[in-house]
């Protein structure tokens, strides 16, 4: 026998499983995982982002995968698209990573210049 | 919490299950497993997506990529470059779901959901139909827990009301107002029914919805129960649909379990049931009295109305009556307010209405639009034209009991009353569309032959009257038809119409009067002519041999089994047309292409 309260409890619980299904238009982290981008590591960056977003309960974020984004050597490789505004890549992602990505970049917009394309490359 | 990152899913409609999805979910299962990565990819079996002419439909989210007509040997390919390695698999794609820089668009930028609104269809294709909890997720039994926390039944009845919904199994009653009729009638004891028979050749939108999202009708029900003051329910669904039995099944079960069916349903003291009972293959007990009369455990046969099922119903209690499309808009009515609903659609059709698009169109399948498209919108814009190029004739609304629009209305919207006007009808939203290959005497015949058929019998109007129009029909076909033959199928067309005791012969003579009044010239053709433009009608037709292909092997004359053909060498054989009976066995032996018929 399910009370109203018990009814509000599943719904929200579940929908945070289904909401993936919706078409949405949101922040999309894309992930590259091509052979380069598996065997560099790329599985425990995306399956940190998954959980990540889902520990903070961040709203109009996806977390998707692609081929291979190109720069092999630097993978793996994690593109931010946030509506409006360019693309980030970052490169040399790890797990450690993606919490500080998620809370700057994800939460308050702040891109973690560190982890981007452009700063490493500068290094050389 | 599971903690999938991608969900694919497949659907399990009768369309794409008859297709094998059934074995595409199990190879999923295996080929993930294989991978390892079952734990972070969830198969989930859907409703009907509505694009059934490419099934078996398989969308993977987060992306949205559309798969379609996917077998179980494609299945490894997508699990193994999608799902582990983020390639999207580019030729199992549906063509018109990628854009020119080969990008995924989102469903309402495929040309076939672009002017679609799914409203009584919102959870087809989107949730597990065997799985409460999905349905919950999307606002499921919200409604209901208004409705019983803070609506009275008259609020819910002019909420209805003001809304404008209207019926959709055919007849297009204001919904509102059966509810109130109901509610105010007398009665210590009161019922709530769910016309789940389908009985439209063609239609499937009903068994859409009760296999894709069979709480929304359970819900509407159990609304429907608190308003009119019913403590039980049936839905009375066809015998031929078993996957929806299965799933209303496993529906109200669930539903009991988690106390939203039975005693004190969320801690209220409102009480509610619902039991199935199964209909046996009659077309009439999609009849409302009819309906009533098989529930009772009688024959199925309609009764004259006055009293209407809304004072004396089911064993003789004040009844609701209405459609499982009809039932599925109701959470959403109550959830969003009627203005909602009035800002859809027309002045006196408000909201969407559900359409099976079938026979010579290259998307069939199941589409939802708003009322006041027009059907040149549904048949080219959404129904992606006819195939083969080939030029329009007509489109059936409303199936047996429905009528034919010619080309010349293509530009009608779809609203209850315009169609009526041009003498079709809305019906439950079979829509069949025919081209120049079509004759339409023979299709006039195809559905008196099934209304005979299902005729109950217990008025001679109906039960003599059709009888009488089909044997006037296959004169006509056969070629032996006369003058004042289609005058006779007027008169008997419009007096069955107005003498028949239900709506089946009421509605039975529709197909022939509307093809008379848009196509004489074809019923003209066919009896002072004795031609058929289409080349359908076989006895009609006149099998001939090309004097200038025919290169005289005399294969046709051997296979021909009334020895009509004759011939000698180096000499055109030819047909003696008396004899022929038109079997066609030597247009099929023929190795020259010599043979046609005409």
């Amino acid at each position: 026998m399910k009370t109203l309260k018990e009814l509000e409890e599943i719904r929200q619980r579940t929908l945070e499983e289904v909401n993936l299904r919706k078409d949405r238009k949101g922040t999309r982290v894309v992930v590259g995982m091509a052979t380069c981008g598996i065997s560099a590591g790329a599985r425990p960056v995306l399956l940190a982002f998954v959980e990540e977003v889902k520990k903070r309960n961040l709203q109009h974020v996806t977390v998707t995968q692609t081929g291979c984004i190109g720069v092999c050597r630097l993978e793996p490789i994690v593109e931010v698209y946030m509506p409006g505004q360019e693309k980030v890549t970052y490169v040399n992602m790890t797990p450690e990573k993606v919490q500080r990505v998620v809370a700057e970049h994800l939460v308050n917009g702040q891109i973690v210049k560190e982890f981007t394309i452009g700063a490493v490359e500068k290094k050389d | 919490m599971e903690l999938y990152r991608s969900h694919v899913l497949v659907c399990g409609g009768t369309g794409c299950h008859s297709s094998g999805s059934a074995d595409i979910i199990g190879r999923f299962n295996s080929e993930l497993k294989e991978h390892g990565i079952e734990k972070e990819v969830k198969v989930v079996q859907t409703g009907c997506f509505g694009l059934c002419e490419v099934g078996p439909v398989v969308i993977v989210y987060p992306e949205g990529a559309f798969y379609s007509r996917i077998k179980v040997d494609d299945v490894p390919e997508i699990v193994a470059e999608h799902l582990v390695k983020g390639r999207i698999v580019k030729h199992l794609l549906y063509h018109d779901s990628i854009d020119e820089d080969e990008d995924i668009k989102s469903l309402d930028e495929v040309p076939f959901y672009q002017k679609q609104k799914r409203v009584a269809l919102r959870n087809c294709g989107v949730i597990n139909p065997e799985n409460i909890d999905e349905y919950i997720a999307f606002d499921g039994y919200k409604a209901l827990a208004k409705v019983l926390t803070e609506m009275t039944p008259e609020e819910v009845i002019e909420t209805l009301k003001a809304s404008g919904l209207r019926g959709r199994g055919g007849a297009g009653f204001p919904t509102g107002l059966k509810w109130e009729f109901t509610y105010k009638a007398n009665g210590d004891k009161k019922y709530v029914a769910c016309n789940a028979d389908e009985g439209d050749p063609g239609a499937f939108m009903d068994r859409s919805i009760l296999e894709g999202d069979p709480h929304s009708v359970i819900e509407a029900m159990t609304i429907a129960g608190y308003t009119v003051g019913a403590d039980q329910g049936y839905i009375y669904v066809r015998a031929e649909y078993p996957i929806a039995v299965k799933r209303l099944t496993i529906a109200i079960a669930q539903a009991r379990e988690y106390g939203l069916l039975g005693k004190n349903i969320l801690g209220t003291d409102f009480s509610f049931d619902l039991e199935l009972r199964l209909g046996a293959g009659a077309f009439v007990c999609g009849e409302e009295t009819a309906l009533m009369a098989s529930v009772e455990g009688y024959r199925g046969e309609p009764r004259p109305r006055p009293p209407f099922p809304a004072t004396k119903g089911l064993f003789g209690k004040p009844t609701l009556l209405n459609n499982v499309e009809t039932y599925a808009n109701i959470p959403q009515i109550i959830l969003n307010g009627p203005e909602w609903l009035q800002s859809i659609g027309t002045e006196k059709s408000k909201g969407t209405k559900v359409f099976a698009l079938g026979g010579k169109i290259n998307n069939t399948g199941l589409v939802e639009v708003p009322m006041g498209t027009t059907l040149r919108e549904i048949i080219y814009d959404v129904g992606g034209g006819i195939p083969g190029g080939k030029k329009f004739k007509a489109a059936q609304t409303g199936g047996p009991s429905g009528g034919c629009i010619p080309a010349e209305h293509l530009d009608t919207p779809i609203d209850y009353d315009s169609l009526t006007a041009i003498g079709s009808m809305m019906g439950s939203g079979g829509l069949v569309v025919m081209d120049e290959d079509n004759c339409m005497v023979d299709i006039a015949r195809f559905f008196l032959e099934f209304t005979v058929d299902e005729s109950c019998g217990k008025c001679p109007p109906c039960r003599i009257g059709t009888k009488r129009m089909l044997e006037l029909l296959n004169k006509i076909a056969e070629g032996k038809g006369e003058e004042g033959d289609i005058e006779k199928l007027i008169e008997l067309g419009e007096g069955i119409k107005m003498a028949s005791l239900c709506g089946l012969g009421q509605s039975a003579p529709n197909p022939v009067l509307s093809t008379i009044r848009y196509f004489r010239d074809e019923y003209e053709e066919h009896i002072r002519d004795k031609k058929c433009r289409a080349g359908v009608c076989q006895a009609l037709l006149q099998y001939f041999i090309l004097e200038d292909k025919c290169r005289s092997c005399g294969l046709c004359a051997k296979a021909c089994p009334a020895n009509a053909i004759s011939g000698q060498r180096k000499q055109p054989y030819v047909i003696n047309q008396e004899t022929c009976v038109k079997c066609g066995a030597c247009m099929e032996k023929c190795p020259f292409d010599a043979i046609v018929k005409r």
